[in-house]
């Protein structure tokens, strides 16, 4: 039976969960890849979600199975429907021997606009439940360039301690010297793959020495997509100057507030020097119910860093694709010397 | 002639014209259900869904495995889990449809007439698909069939199953790249450039072993093939004619256009750079 197996790994998997050795990498199945990426693309544009399914074993986390999500709708009657719907497709799989043991979940993504407050309470939620988990971000507008463009991300310990406590005021990130490149964690991710599928696919393997994926590569048009990805930039750069002005804003009020302070402070001395002199009780230096001693509000820094994120990601993809465009034209060029 | 046209025996539809296409996912979630079959099953069945196009195209994108019990003449097949199973699906992805239903094994087998009579009923001219996992003849057989009647009157005497041709080009196990599905373990998924680099490679070595086997024609060492010379010659004349000017225009400019890009990429992470120190130097003071 395949089951005692799998429970005597799970509890392999429970017995080291207290000495919890940091996740190292994410192992995913041939099987898991292919599912993800069916369900991604057949709704791409709209984004859609899973969940990964797999056993936790020591620094590896297995993914060996997935199923996908009804797109949701608003309703709330339909948000009950679709527990029901994850917990009937979790006992059907375990029916028939998959692993059954919620790892985390997957989600596409548009050229990588996936860093959100969303994510970051979904995955909140998850890790309440599950010790370790973990998310896989697919991008299928990617895949058209013959890019296997598969993310496994995980927040950092640092972060979701900070986002408990809902505590983002520059001294505290200050302390915990936390800065945006340290909210997201990335996996290195490892595919396997079962003899079988293996033994499979070494069989239907066509004699072809070119694949799809080979003339997705050398496909020359790259402007469409490099022209979203720029304008996701300047989308982001707005959000990210009007966070910044939120900040002046903050500074200015506070420094203002802080000269406030310091004239009334030298107002109520220079009173309290002449009521000694005239021999009376001098007047508390502090007035908790004036209303410049109240503290201002310091916004959180929370959206400018996922801001930053997101920047630094398209920043990325544009340098990729650039570089793959570079050697694509001199291809051209040399193709055509000759 | 005496015989009638009604009492001759006869098939039902009598010719096919339908073809199958798989979807590799289907394959891998077959093999996965066997690997984890329980322990007395000697196969394992399943649904598969998919659509079917006007052309009489069936499209297998995705299957599901079923729980059964089979003895010597009889199969029990778990069917309120069938059902419960095909409504989550449906939730997900209301076009896909009943197609048919697969089973491990070599070709088709005595419970089969069984279980393909149950799935007529679900869906008209159901198709079955058999997978090899067992490497019976030392190569990995992946047949479609689909049965047709044999009736006498208006009696049904039997069901032969009939091979299909089926599609097994797999474009969307090509765009993941057979190097990472085919392999036991990879350690690491290649990043853009890396994918580059390998179609790079390949092009490369095509282009040596036309470039080898062209010379070696001229030389005479290699009788010549005039379907492959025209292959060749198609691929010449396929690269566009274009003035040397216009041409290193074009190139030029988009390089500009990319340098440009690079350019301005890698301001805007300088800007994110120096806001962070400057807000950094803003929280000390």
């Amino acid at each position: 039976m395949a089951n005692p197996t799998v429970l005597s790994f799970l509890q392999v998997a429970a017995a080291t969960e207290e000495v919890a050795p940091p996740l190292r990498v994410v192992q995913i199945e041939g099987l898991v890849i292919l599912k993800i990426i069916k369900h991604c693309k057949e709704f791409s544009p709209a984004l859609v979600t899973g969940q990964l399914l797999g056993l936790d074993v020591g620094s590896v986390l297995e993914v060996t199975n997935c199923f996908p999500f009804p797109i949701r709708d608003e309703e709330e009657e339909i948000e009950a429907d679709g527990a029901n719907y994850q917990l009937e497709m979790m006992r059907c799989l375990r029916e028939v021997n998959v692993d059954n043991n919620t790892v985390g979940w997957y989600q596409s993504t548009l050229l990588g606009s996936f860093q959100t407050v969303e994510l970051i309470e979904t995955f909140m939620n998850y890790q309440e439940n599950i010790k370790r988990c973990v998310c896989i971000i697919y991008d299928p507008s990617r895949s058209n360039q013959g890019v296997l463009a598969l993310k496994a991300l995980k927040l950092s310990d640092a972060f979701m301690d900070l986002y408990r406590n809902n505590n983002f005021s520059g001294e505290k990130l200050r302390e915990k010297n936390l800065s945006w490149v340290d909210i997201f964690e990335e996996i290195p991710i490892k595919v396997s793959n079962s003899a079988l599928v293996s033994a499979f696919m070494t069989e239907l393997e066509a004699d072809t020495p070119v694949t799809q994926c080979d003339y997705d590569r050398l496909q020359l048009s790259t402007n469409p997509f490099l022209e979203r990805n720029v304008e996701f930039l300047i989308e982001c750069m707005d959000d990210l100057s009007m966070e910044q002005q939120k900040f002046q804003f903050y500074y200015r009020n506070l420094s203002r507030q802080q000269a406030q302070q310091q004239t009334w402070l030298q107002k109520r001395r220079t009173e309290n020097m002449a009521r000694k002199a005239a021999g009376e009780e001098p007047l508390p230096e502090d007035d908790p119910t004036n209303p410049i001693f109240k503290p201002v509000p310091e916004p959180s820094r929370l959206d400018s860093y996922l801001i930053t994120n997101q920047i630094s990601n398209y920043c990325n993809q544009i340098n990729g694709v650039a570089g793959q465009s570079f050697s694509r034209l001199y291809l051209t060029k040399a193709l055509h010397e000759n | 002639m005496a015989t009638n046209e009604q009492s001759v025996l006869q098939f039902f539809p009598s010719t096919t014209s339908l073809t199958a296409k798989v979807h590799p996912v289907v394959i891998f979630n077959i093999c996965d259900c066997y690997v984890r079959r329980p322990d007395q099953a000697e196969r394992v069945i399943g649904t598969l869904l998919g659509s079917v196009s006007a052309d009489g195209t069936v499209d297998i994108r995705n299957s599901y495995a079923v729980p059964h019990n089979e003895s010597s003449d009889q199969v029990a097949l778990d069917i309120d889990y069938h059902h419960n199973m095909l409504l989550s699906h449906q939730k997900v992805n209301p076009k896909e449809v009943i197609v048919g239903w697969y089973s491990t094994g070599f070709g088709v087998r005595a419970g089969s007439a069984l279980i393909h009579d149950f799935y007529s009923r679900e869906v008209q001219n159901p198709i079955h698909m058999t997978v090899d996992t067992g490497f019976t003849n030392g190569e990995a057989s992946i047949k479609a069939f689909v049965t047709v009647n044999l009736s006498l009157r208006d009696q049904q005497l039997a069901a032969q199953f009939q091979e299909i041709p089926l599609d097994l080009r797999m474009v969307e196990a090509e765009r993941v790249g057979f190097d990472i599905l085919k392999t036991r373990m990879v350690e690491k998924v290649p990043n853009d450039l890396e994918g580059m680099e390998t179609s790079m490679e390949r092009l490369l070595a095509l282009i040596d072993d036309i470039y080898k086997y062209v010379e070696d024609v001229v030389e005479g060492r290699v009788v010549p093939d005039n379907k492959i010379g025209r292959f060749v010659s198609d691929t010449i004349a396929s690269i566009p004619k274009v003035e040397p000017a216009a041409f290193d225009k074009l190139i030029n400019d988009t390089l500009q256009d990319h340098l440009l890009l690079l350019y301005l990429s890698s301001l805007a992470r300088t800007q994110l750079s120096l806001s962070e120190k400057l807000n950094t130097a803003a929280q000390i003071l």
